[in-house]
């Protein structure tokens, strides 16, 4: 059978759990550990880890976030963000991350994809793609969240990365990332179809039949999901956000979430078998 | 941990993330301990084979450390042996992966790739997915799976999969997108499973509890 996952996908900054807002920065929305076990325990297929500062000098904390998650939640973990060279990525694995996922580092330096999978085996390495549609309607491959140019062609780029032994390629479409708007469905059918390897389709959830849209492609290996389930979690379960620091203001407003329909994963999990979309559940 | 518990020992070949499955031997109760050392295999009383990545490579870390006899002397001697994902092809004669040649042949078959296309479909590999594991012919009531239902979900990630000469080791099948695999084995001392038991929630830990208490090693007698 052809199962399809959803991946919960959990920014990091520092100690913290952030979700990128446009033209907002960042808000803090809970401690990631917390939001770990609640996905783990409520049937999420994997959990993507991202550290969005993809900065050296906090990177302690997401190996301490890693390593403390591993030892309790045996589903796939998955961690990115910053990951430069060989040794970061060993780093990572050895406090307990199954894969990684490269971005920057693979467009700067594509020999990387082809030195770690190598060395780590294919199903190890996840490659980003940033994607964001230009006016002219081509796609470009950016990094560091949609930040930083690149010129490259966003399918061109998918193909080199596979034929250069990436397991698993997550498209995001930038575009409509964090807009609660559905995915891009054009931009994610046509990776998918160029491709060999599983595909991931990230950025834009809104409401769960977004999720459905996309996987009843049959050809997309699994759905990435940030909001729709963060704000899911912080309603169930108003978290202390007296104990966090950094921009906690958005918590203590409890204001609502009107551009997303939160939901849990259970409740997206059942919407995809009604829609005959197999899944474990 | 008591220390007259019997030992399991994870082998290291320097592939994969052991991390993982120690947790999973740490969380049920199993007394293991990661190690390269030829000597720590020779006195295990069971071997966990994990692994991740390329035959090839495994199977010349295995020779490197001299620990491939060490495995088939004790295999062969009656030990109980888990072999997992990548440590599960490496038991079989030889893989069909380029250049890749023999493995330890301790269950007689060979290793192939998922096709590219089938019935003019494109197929997507690896595979990488959460799969249901179904029986064959063999019973599972009485191995590792035994707490496990038909159609179970486990996670599952792998380009390759094993092919054995004869079906009666099949313990479960897994259908890919309409090709049919052999996902775990069991002969004698020898079980080993395609997919992660440590990265399959609960019902994975329960494999490895379950294992541990066929093979007696929470009997704290040692021998």
């Amino acid at each position: 059978m052809k199962t399809v996952g959803i991946i919960p996908r959990l920014d990091i900054k520092g100690p913290n759990l952030v979700k990128g807002i446009h033209l907002e920065g960042l808000r803090v929305l809970g401690k990631p550990s917390d939001f770990a076990k609640y996905y783990y325990e409520q049937g999420a297929d994997e959990l993507m880890f991202m550290d969005v500062v993809a900065s050296l000098y906090e990177r302690n904390s997401l190996h301490d976030i890693i390593s403390e998650t591993a030892k309790s939640i045996f589903i796939p973990i998955t961690v990115g963000g910053g990951l430069r060279s060989i040794s970061d990525i060993k780093e990572v694995l050895r406090v307990g991350a199954d894969k990684v996922c490269l971005n920057t580092a693979a467009i700067k330096n594509p020999q990387i994809i082809k030195d770690a999978s190598r060395m780590f085996g294919s199903s190890t390495i996840v490659v980003a793609i940033e994607a964001i549609k230009e006016s002219n309607g081509k796609y470009l491959a950016y990094t560091d969240n949609g930040r930083e140019y690149t010129g490259v062609d966003v399918f061109e780029w998918a193909q080199k990365v596979a034929e250069l032994g990436a397991g698993e390629i997550v498209i995001t479409s930038v575009d409509k990332e964090g807009t609660g708007q559905g995915y891009d469905l054009d931009l994610i059918s046509k990776i998918t179809n160029l491709v060999g390897i599983p595909v991931i389709a990230h950025g834009g959830a809104g409401k769960q039949s977004h999720i459905v849209d996309v996987l009843k492609d049959g050809n997309i290996s699994s759905a990435m999901i940030s909001s729709l389930f963060h704000y899911h979690f912080i309603k169930e379960n108003r978290s202390q956000a007296s104990t966090l620091e950094g921009n906690v203001e958005f918590l203590k407003q409890k204001r609502s979430f009107h551009i997303f329909e939160p939901c849990s994963i259970e409740v997206v999990k059942r919407e995809l078998k009604i829609n005959y979309i197999d899944c474990r559940l | 941990m008591d220390n007259n518990l019997k030992k399991v020992i994870i082998i290291d070949y320097q592939l994969g993330n052991l991390f993982s499955v120690k947790q999973a031997c740490d969380t049920v109760g199993i007394n293991s301990q990661i190690s390269s050392n030829r000597e720590d295999v020779l006195n295990a009383d069971a071997l966990i084979l994990p692994g991740v990545g390329a035959f090839i490579e495994a199977m010349n870390n295995l020779r490197k450390f001299r620990l491939d006899t060490a495995i088939q002397d004790k295999v062969k001697s009656g030990t109980p042996i888990f072999g997992i994902c990548l440590g599960q092809q490496l038991l079989f004669t030889e893989s069909e992966e380029f250049g890749a040649g023999q493995g330890l042949d301790l269950i007689s078959g060979l290793i192939k790739r998922f096709p590219n296309t089938f019935d003019e479909r494109k197929i997507k590999v690896p595979h990488i997915a959460w799969n249901t594991i179904y029986t064959m012919q063999q019973e599972w009531g009485d191995s590792a799976l035994k707490d496990l239902d038909n159609n179970d979900f486990m996670y599952f990630i792998h380009s390759y999969y094993v092919k054995p000469i004869d079906d009666a080791c099949i313990l479960t099948i897994t259908n890919y997108d309409e090709i049919e695999f052999c996902s775990s084995i069991l002969k004698n001392n020898i079980f080993a499973t395609q997919f992660h038991p440590e990265k399959s929630a609960d019902k994975g830990l329960s494999i490895y509890r379950n294992w541990a208490l066929i093979n007696n090693l929470y009997n704290n007698e040692r021998n």
